[in-house]
């Protein structure tokens, strides 16, 4: 009990550390959204009126920092995320995130979640038969691809299916514009299409690792007593690979996924922008582009609750897996 | 990405690898991994050393020649649609791209090392507070974070770049430092170093981290990839010096002048391969490293492999 309330008290802590950082920097770093909007508009509209805008959008630098600084806590855990101020004036921020969200979840979650489990199981194989075709041709192989840059296997891969092939497979945005969106196969079709590439790209990128870690996790493993005592025994080679030495190699990676979601963050805010794939990376982006706080801030308050989320999550099932991990809490 | 080629499924053991210094050389030699990423570090190490052997252009960034020229003898990769010669530019941006993963690399290990170590050193109190600030940093996204700070910073120069990198890019190797160093604790050769009476930097300097060398290798190498990969990323979004020479802004301006579809794509694929290699150089020797020192990931060969099927 005492345990589960450190680990709580610690997402907090990170939680609020985030937060703060994300308030304060903005408002120490040189430039602001007034000479943003100004610059955009060209000079055309007034600074008085567009002071008022802003003001009316609500930011106040003015207000004492302190209070605008607790104001800015509460309303980020209320959800009252405010309105843009960026290159979409006026439109609520909780409506732009709305309709980013969907798009990465889809594209990147299941691209992660996907490399993980396809990684995984390769790395299982690959440990599983040591000095095996696998084991001599992958590892060499993975150790180059997982330092790719992930923009430039987009680029490649642009290249080579959209560029070269003459528009075989789309390298835009998320979905044919020309098509009305819904449920029609047309409509999932071109959904589905759009989302090759950019999926491609960070399986390619993403899956090294994994098979990396979970080939090494599986080697320490299968030296140990329990499997031996397995083979001992003569149970089937497939349930002392899977049952045995697998189920306990896992854990190890289980806690690596967890913490490799800042990566995949940092991956997908770059593959978004090479295929303006209209998610919350592409987001991020533009809000920085335009010195558009409130969008900026609330992402970024996103990016944390989703990496704590997650980590939560592993922890859970860590816990729930491994008896070892209960015992030392 | 990075991090994760670091096997951490449990403590290697290091002391091993320190402590034999001629085996060390020696599996260096031995591991084709290792040979290929130090050979690739090299070359590159020679292009950002004298970048003027290879090319005779001079100021890779004038617009001296005309735009689009396909790859010939005279210009090796082609040029580009603002009229450079793309292989002088490659050429020279080597260089900074080498110095951001060096020197990046080698103050977020410097800092690791000094946060790692001290808060295994600490206990009680200090140790709370300086591995939870470890995790603070670990668990937070730092991508987004570089971008709103590269933009608020201006237009990020180079030591903006590298500043930026480092606060990133510290955690954690400190994470993996302060757990070797905590697993180092209670060994015997620390223990008689303390009953000798030796004083506590004597013990840091001079028995700690020489027994962590490998460690502290893997961690700047890691740290290397990082600062490689981000910063390309960096640039390659704008927001890096867009005059500056480098393979990132090489891409920025690719990607501007849409290289892929109008017909000039070896601008943009020559200074991505670039990056890639050098990342795969670092990640190529850290992977070696890692067999060295830890014998079980090592390749199984000729009659060995039979046994360890059985």
């Amino acid at each position: 009990m005492r345990y589960v309330l450190r680990r709580l008290g610690f997402f907090a802590l990170t939680l609020w550390a985030a937060l703060t950082l994300n308030f304060f920097l903005p408002r120490f770093m040189p430039g602001n959204p007034l000479q943003a909007l100004r610059a955009r508009t060209h000079g055309k509209v007034s600074p008085e009126a567009l002071q008022q805008m802003l003001t009316s959008y609500g930011f106040k630098p003015h207000q004492n920092v302190v209070s605008q600084y607790f104001a800015y806590l509460g309303n980020m855990f209320t959800g009252h995320w405010g309105v843009s101020i960026g290159a979409t004036l006026g439109q609520p921020v909780r409506q732009i995130i709305g309709q980013a969200l969907p798009w990465t979840l889809g594209l990147v979650g299941v691209a992660t979640v996907l490399a993980f489990l396809l990684g995984s199981l390769i790395g299982v194989l690959a440990g599983w038969r040591r000095g095996g075709a696998l084991d001599s041709v992958l590892p060499p192989i993975f150790v180059v691809t997982s330092a790719l840059p992930y923009f430039w296997v987009g680029l490649l891969l642009i290249l080579v299916f959209s560029v070269w092939t003459h528009g075989w497979l789309p390298s835009d945005f998320n979905y044919d514009t020309s098509l009305q969106p819904g449920l029609s196969p047309g409509f999932v079709g071109s959904v589905l299409q759009h989302a090759v590439l950019p999926g491609a790209t960070i399986l390619i990128t993403a899956i090294g690792a994994w098979i990396l870690t979970m080939r090494n996790n599986m080697l320490t493993t299968l030296a140990e007593d329990y499997v031996r005592m397995a083979r001992a025994k003569g149970l089937p080679d497939r349930r002392i690979m899977f049952d045995y030495a697998a189920r306990n190699a896992m854990l190890p990676n289980l806690a690596g996924f967890a913490m490799s979601l800042g990566f995949v963050i940092t991956g997908s805010i770059l593959v978004e922008y090479v295929f303006n794939y209209p998610g919350l990376g592409y987001e991020l982006y533009n809000a920085v582009q335009n010195t558009d706080y409130p969008l900026m801030q609330a992402l970024f308050m996103l990016f944390t609750v989703a990496v704590l989320l997650a980590l939560l999550i592993c922890e859970f099932a860590i816990a729930v897996l491994d008896p070892r991990s209960r015992a030392r809490a | 990405m990075t991090a994760l080629l670091v096997d951490t499924s449990g403590a290697p053991p290091v002391e091993t690898v320190a402590r034999r210094r001629g085996g060390f050389l020696g599996a260096v030699r031995r591991s084709r991994k290792a040979q290929v990423g130090l050979a690739m570090l090299f070359v590159f190490c020679v292009f950002a050393v004298v970048p003027q052997l290879f090319t005779s252009v001079r100021h890779p960034n004038d617009l001296a020649f005309a735009p689009r020229l396909p790859p010939s003898g005279a210009h090796w990769l082609g040029t580009t649609a603002l009229g450079q010669d793309i292989w002088a530019q490659l050429v020279y941006g080597t260089r900074e791209s080498l110095v951001i993963a060096l020197v990046a690399g080698a103050f977020a290990t410097l800092l690791s090392v000094v946060v790692g170590v001290s808060a295994a050193y600490l206990r009680g109190v200090g140790d709370e507070v300086l591995s939870m600030i470890i995790n603070i940093f670990l668990v937070i996204p730092t991508f987004p974070l570089i971008i709103i700070l590269a933009t608020y910073a201006g237009k990020g120069t180079l030591p903006v770049v590298l500043i930026v990198l480092i606060v990133t890019g510290w955690s954690y190797g400190a994470n993996q430092l302060r757990a070797q160093t905590l697993s180092l604790r209670n060994r015997d050769f620390l223990e008689a170093a303390k009953i000798r009476g030796e004083r506590r930097s004597y013990v840091i300097f001079a028995e700690v981290l020489p027994t962590m060398t490998s460690l502290i290798l893997a961690t700047f190498l890691g740290a290397a990839l990082y600062s490689v990969l981000t910063a390309a990323g960096l640039q390659f979004i704008g927001l890096g010096d867009p005059n500056s020479i480098s393979w990132g802004t090489m891409l920025y301006w690719a990607q501007n002048q849409q290289a892929l579809q109008t017909g000039t794509p070896l601008w943009s694929i020559a200074p991505g391969l670039c990056v890639a290699l050098l990342g795969a150089s670092f990640a190529l020797i850290n992977y070696a490293f890692d067999e060295i020192s830890n014998p079980a990931l090592r390749p199984v060969r000729g009659r060995r492999r039979r046994r360890a099927r059985g």
